[in-house]
């Protein structure tokens, strides 16, 4: 049965043990944090599958897995049909009384960077998200394809450089705006969407508590910094995310039912999101004279769309 | 409970229905699938069956076939039985899961209505699919009609679900030829038939939390290598279970499959190899031939992977002069098949002569006409001593003949 109340961080984090440390990621990168913030928010079964990318080919690298359930990784696009697919059989076999233990709680969950979810993988998505698979969609955003060295994906925002969006001489970095996922896929009718922080930990236990108990496809797109990429110490991972929320870059709301939108954190001082770019070497560039006007875009995006967002809870539409 | 399902001692099936008929027979839990044509009707009639009370399991309707035999990673990993069909594009889109597939060891079944792949487009059948799905790591087998469509595709899960075994299957039937023609079919009764194929017993199942499974790890040089060679060995290993899952099939229906099925080869002088509906008509054309006194047999393909060389080599050792039909754009090389088959042939003593036949492409008509055709340059092959012809050639091509690579004449 999953937990319902969380104390302390103590506790929380040392709750349950399904993923071990012994992995590979970069010492200091969020994707962990997320996961084991997933983990210790639930006692159920658990049946993960996860798409390519940095968590896959950090947690699974033969002989050794870091993975205490079950846990499947098929392809760079894909993890959401296996989850669905995987879900499928578990309702074919709950009616057949083929499962070995009918009667414990099993909750399925897929996890994908930006790059699988808001990318190549979207339409693998999109189609499990319409069938109304029982299952947790979970995205790591650190806005980029790190596992591949850092290209820019359509998650990656304007102003930063990124290997395949570089700025330079002649360029301040990727030029379009980030594509909104969260509003994308509350689109689909999703009971369940949200977007979380790992920084903000019992917002995020909360939500991922929702969405595994909400019957069918519920959607969490996290922030999830990557020092490598992002270019901040390692030891900075939460002082970067508090910026990151603190600045209103990631606001963190839910959308229930692709309507009902709830403002989950208020920042009692908004902060600029000068503060917020300046702490990271991917956005040095803008604070060049030339480039200064990015930087007032980025902020004239993050006023309006957090307008927006309370606007919307306020309307209750 | 399933709904009781009539059947008749002797139907009139397509081979898109037979193959269907299997798929309740078997139980299957989940079928996740996308239509194309021609093999649209296998997993609609699933549906079908599922939305009837005809079976108990799961018709997941997804959005391509790439995501279709992704789910079918997900749900047989899961721990039940599941299949899918596909064709040509559809074939294609799903290439690189159907390694993933057999990667990980899963015994899905996928019913393949083969056809031609575009550009151009086109929807009648050839093998142009197979072919692109032979280095997959499945077990690939072709029926040569309706019957063998469905007859196979319950064979396919007892094959693929032995636990010395655990591979993914494939089972091929032509495009219309088989698929859309009506034909004589004799089920087994659904007890009968449930039985043979048995419950599944999976290995590694996610659904088991007392032992968590991690499935789809990474390799690199340190272990990579040693996986394939293990699944490689598995495919050969899986020789023995399929003869024997065979033996046990006629046995309850007394229709008996081998993995290479040689017609009339006993004395044979001249043979053509061929897989898929060309059997049966180069089977017409041989027993015509015979009644001439031309001592013609055809030696059938009936499990493409493994390949089965030692048993094409034994089966064609004695002949002078051999015909293999590969019906696939063969790419600017040999046709895949006849390169197979000549490699079998050539660690034998006596060598026989290999004229390469492309032939059927898109769905063009194979008649018997044509392979009395190629069975006479075989004739004439053999008696001249060597190939007379070039070494290959398309048959049946409009205008004027397409033949490569000239035979050099001692
Ligand atoms: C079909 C396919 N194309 C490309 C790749 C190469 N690839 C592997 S991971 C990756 C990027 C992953 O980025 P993201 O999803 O954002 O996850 P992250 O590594 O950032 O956590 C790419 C491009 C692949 N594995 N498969
Ligand atoms: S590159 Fe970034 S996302 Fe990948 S492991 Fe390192 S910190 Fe994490």
């Amino acid at each position: 049965m999953a937990i319902t109340s969380i104390k302390n961080l103590k506790e929380f984090s040392t709750n349950n043990d399904r993923f071990e440390g012994a992995h590979t990621l970069c010492p200091g990168c969020a994707h962990s944090m997320i996961v084991r913030e997933l983990m210790n928010c639930t006692d159920d079964n658990l049946v993960i599958t996860t798409n390519t990318g940095c968590l896959e080919v950090s947690t699974a690298v033969y002989p050794f897995t870091s993975w205490d359930t079950s846990w499947m990784h098929i392809g760079f696009e894909n993890a959401a049909s296996a989850a669905g697919g995987a879900e499928a059989m578990y309702k074919a076999r709950k009616k057949k009384g083929t499962l070995k233990d009918p009667d414990s709680p099993v909750k399925f969950v897929a996890f994908g960077g930006d790059g699988s979810t808001f990318d190549i993988g979207f339409q693998w998505l999109s189609g499990a998200f319409e069938r109304g698979h029982d299952f947790t969609y979970i995205c790591l955003d650190n806005e980029n394809y790190a596992n591949t060295g850092g290209q820019r994906s359509s998650a990656t925002p304007i102003g930063a450089t990124t290997s395949t969006a570089q700025a330079g001489t002649h360029s301040y970095g990727k030029k379009e705006k980030k594509k909104d996922i969260v509003a994308i896929m509350a689109a689909h009718g999703a009971p369940y969407v949200a977007q979380l922080a790992p920084n903000k930990w019992k917002s995020m236990a909360k939500g991922f508590q929702k969405a595994l108990e909400t019957e069918g496809p519920c959607f969490i797109n996290t922030v999830s910094p990557c020092c490598t990429e992002w270019r901040f110490d390692p030891k900075d991972t939460i002082n970067i995310t508090d910026l990151a929320t603190d600045s209103l870059m990631f606001p963190i709301y839910e959308i229930i039912d692709g309507h009902e939108l709830n403002i989950l954190y208020r920042p009692k001082n908004v902060i600029s999101v000068e503060d917020y770019l300046g702490a990271q070497g991917r956005y040095k560039h803008l604070f060049k004279p030339e480039y200064r006007h990015v930087i007032d875009e980025i902020q004239k995006g993050v006023d309006e769309y957090w307008e927006m967002l309370q606007r919307r809870e306020e309307a209750r539409v | 409970m399933a709904e009781k399902f009539d059947l008749q001692e002797r139907e009139v099936w397509d081979g898109n229905y037979a193959a269907s008929q299997a798929l309740r027979q078997a139980r299957v839990d989940v079928v996740a699938a996308y239509p194309i044509t021609p093999s649209t009707p296998i997993v609609e009639n699933y549906g079908a069956y599922v939305a009837n009370g005809y079976i108990d399991g799961e018709f997941v309707m997804v959005e391509s076939e790439h995501a279709a035999m992704s789910a079918c990673v997900g749900a047989s990993a899961a721990g039940g039985r599941v299949s899918t069909a596909t064709s040509s594009q559809g074939f294609a889109l799903m290439v690189e899961v159907l390694y993933q597939a057999s990667g990980m060891r899963l015994p899905i079944v996928l019913n393949v209505v083969n056809r031609a792949l575009a550009s151009p487009l086109n929807v009648r059948g050839d093998h142009s699919d197979m072919y692109l799905g032979r280095d997959s790591g499945w077990i690939q087998m072709g029926a040569f009609n309706s019957q063998e469509a469905y007859d196979l595709a319950l064979c396919a899960f007892k094959i693929g679900e032995n636990h010395s075994v655990r591979l993914p299957v494939m089972v091929h039937q032509d495009g219309f030829i088989t698929s859309h023609t009506a034909q004589n079919v004799y089920p087994l009764s659904d007890e009968v038939a449930y039985n043979f194929v048995g419950d599944i017993d999976p290995v590694d199942d996610m659904l088991d939390f007392s032992r968590p499974v991690t499935y789809g790890a990474q390799t690199e040089e340190d272990w990579h290598f040693e996986h394939k060679a293990k699944q490689h060995k598995a495919l050969m290993d899986a020789r023995p279970v399929i003869d024997e899952v065979f033996e046990e099939f006629e046995k309850i229906s007394g229709r008996k499959y081998k993995r290479v099925e040689s017609y009339m080869m006993d004395d044979a002088e001249i043979a053509i190899v061929a897989l898929g509906t060309t059997v049966e008509t180069a089977r017409v054309a041989a027993t015509e031939l015979r009644e001439e006194g031309i001592k013609a047999g055809v030696v059938a393909i009936r499990v493409f992977r493994p390949f089965p060389l030692d048993q094409v080599r034994d089966a064609l050792e004695n002949v002078k002069s051999v015909a293999v039909l590969d019906r696939s754009a063969p790419g600017g090389a040999m046709g895949a098949f006849f390169n197979e088959v000549s490699a079998a042939l050539y660690s034998t003593a006596s060598r026989p002569l290999v004229t390469n036949y492309i032939y059927g492409l898109g769905g063009r008509d194979f008649a018997v006409s044509e392979a009395k055709r190629i069975f006479m340059e075989q004739k004439a092959n053999a008696d001249a001593g060597h190939i007379t012809t070039d070494i290959q050639q398309f048959s049946g091509l409009r205008g004027p003949h397409l033949g490569f690579f000239q035979t050099k004449r001692s």
